[in-house]
């Protein structure tokens, strides 16, 4: 009884501190007083004004077209990768792996500065494009670390006998192998979109003048005090995720008692 | 044979963006701007404003690793002990304040932690002394754990779900106490989630200069900081190329003993 309670009482301790920061913001989205330090009475207006303030409204546009494209993209070039890495050698695979480690392992701002440093030499025009590369870039890896353990399930065998039947390579694979590793593409496409969305170091380095995603919005708003709209938004994205996931949590059980 | 040629596009893809980016940076750390090789920039480590930053970094980024540790550990535990169906849902908990700007959740402390700031207030109620730590390394140290605890909570959970509950039963058949049981079993099987973890929170918060930045009053310089400010404001690539090779030596020891106490080979912590 008594270690239940305190197990309990951990867990929700811990609960407070990850989420002190969230209902916080919250509550500032509400607060009708401009400055952070003051409570000035519950308003909306930071709620109407989000949705007049061009700046953050392209800042989030520009964060939601960089997340979707860059995890599309990854997801088709990590996928195919995985198809062949899975029929290499022992030895090539080791190597090609390891360097698709090299990112998820490597400090953020040295793969932030590293690509600056490479489309400078380039001449790339910094702004939509090299964002847009650098997060395929980062985004790959997770796509290939989440296809390829479903990949290595797979029976070889029901390929070959697809082929056997008279399929072509690419009928035996989109019928065959695509819908066992259908699920290791979702997850790796939804992975890949939460990281480009929360990026900041990356993009900072490998953004252009003129171009913003949200988080380099906001940083250069922490000198001059955080636009409350900010709060606003964040406020709804953090409730629509929550939405959904509450949704998506609930509804198979329904699907079972039907 | 064509299963070959599908690999080329990711191929290219790594060559071009993430190994000739690395040589670059590499090229500039040894050269000087004539194009001369020089092995100044890596030298420059040792002046006493850089090696002060990189020593703050290290400390800085241990106390969080361990702090991070000896909070996730527990709670890694007790969630892997209960039923599946509620466990989704509890890890989901722990996932979910990602969603929120991490910039935003950073700032959202400095509210907090302010003189007068909530939690003084709270405190100034309750009649206790107030906490003090704003624009001071604890501050910083408190951005990192709170930021990072997800990144360990998460490899030590999924090693310690998937330890077979029969060898615990075992080890109390045989006689052991909890205590033993921890430390002979549960604790020797976690090892991978552990070195996973700690590589996890160590790497982000060694190169930091967002929370040090935002929480730290940009009084105090990370190693993260030193970087940045040479790529972003004094603009000199080089030296900025210099310090960050040697801040690769250090992740890649951190790098090095994992790998070696990770005796499968294969990372089984994320």
């Amino acid at each position: 009884m008594i270690k239940t309670t305190a197990q309990k009482i951990y867990t929700f301790l811990i609960f407070v501190f990850l989420y002190a920061p969230i209902v916080t913001l919250m509550v500032l989205s509400f607060n009708a007083s401009k400055t952070r330090a003051k409570w000035g009475g519950f308003s909306l207006k930071w709620y109407k004004n989000l949705f007049r303030n061009e700046a953050i409204l392209q800042a989030l546009w520009n964060t939601l077209a960089i997340a979707f494209l860059s995890a599309l993209i990854a997801t088709v070039i990590g996928t195919i990768a995985c198809i062949s890495i899975n029929s290499m050698k022992k030895r090539n695979r080791a190597v090609i792996m390891g360097i698709t480690n090299i990112p998820m392992l490597n400090a953020e701002i040295v793969t932030g500065i590293s690509l600056m440093l490479l489309f400078i030499s380039l001449g790339i025009k910094f702004g939509f494009t090299t964002i847009l590369l650098s997060h395929i870039t980062f985004n790959i890896p997770y796509v290939i670390l989440s296809v390829m353990p479903r990949m290595k399930q797979l029976n070889p065998s029901t390929y070959e006998a697809a082929l056997d039947l008279g399929a072509s390579h690419t009928v035996a694979f989109f019928k065959v192998v695509f819908p066992d590793i259908l699920p290791g593409i979702l997850s790796g496409f939804l992975m890949a979109f939460t990281m480009s969305l929360d990026d900041f170091i990356i993009t900072y380095f490998t953004k252009g003048p003129g171009v913003d995603t949200l988080s380099t919005k906001i940083y250069t708003e922490v000198r001059k005090g955080i636009k409350p709209e900010m709060y606003a938004l964040s406020t709804i994205i953090f409730v629509s995720v929550l939405v959904l996931l509450l949704l998506s949590n609930y509804s198979p059980k329904d699907k079972k008692k039907v | 044979m064509s299963k070959k040629l599908l690999s080329a596009p990711y191929l290219f893809w790594s060559v071009m963006f993430i190994l000739i980016p690395l040589g670059m940076v590499f090229y500039y750390g040894f050269t000087d701007k004539t194009g001369a090789f020089t092995l100044d920039n890596i030298i420059a480590i040792t002046t006493a404003e850089h090696s002060k930053a990189l020593w703050e970094a290290l400390k800085l980024s241990f106390i969080s690793t361990l702090i991070c540790f000896l909070l996730a550990y527990p709670l890694a535990l007790i969630l892997s002990s209960r039923n599946v169906k509620q466990n989704s849902f509890l890890i989901l908990i722990f996932i979910l304040p990602m969603w929120m700007n991490f910039l935003l959740r950073t700032l959202a402390w400095q509210t907090l932690l302010e003189k007068t700031g909530v939690i003084n207030s709270i405190l100034k109620f309750l009649n206790l002394p107030t906490l003090n730590i704003i624009n001071k390394p604890e501050a910083i140290v408190l951005g990192m754990v709170y930021n990072f605890l997800p990144f360990m909570v998460l490899p030590l959970y999924n090693v310690l779900v998937k330890i077979d509950k029969n060898v615990i039963n075992a080890a109390r058949d045989l006689g052991a106490n909890s205590v033993q049981t921890f430390f002979k079993i549960i604790f020797p099987l976690s090892l991978p989630g552990v070195f996973s973890g700690i590589t996890m929170v160590f790497v982000p918060a060694l190169t930091t200069f967002v929370i040090s930045n935002i929480l730290g009053g940009s009084k105090i310089l990370l190693i993260g900081n030193v970087i940045e400010q040479e790529f972003t404001q004094t603009g000199n690539w080089h030296l900025g190329s210099g310090l960050s090779i040697v801040l690769m030596v250090f992740i890649i020891i951190n790098m090095v003993i994992s790998a070696l106490t990770d005796k499968d080979g294969e990372a089984q912590g994320l």
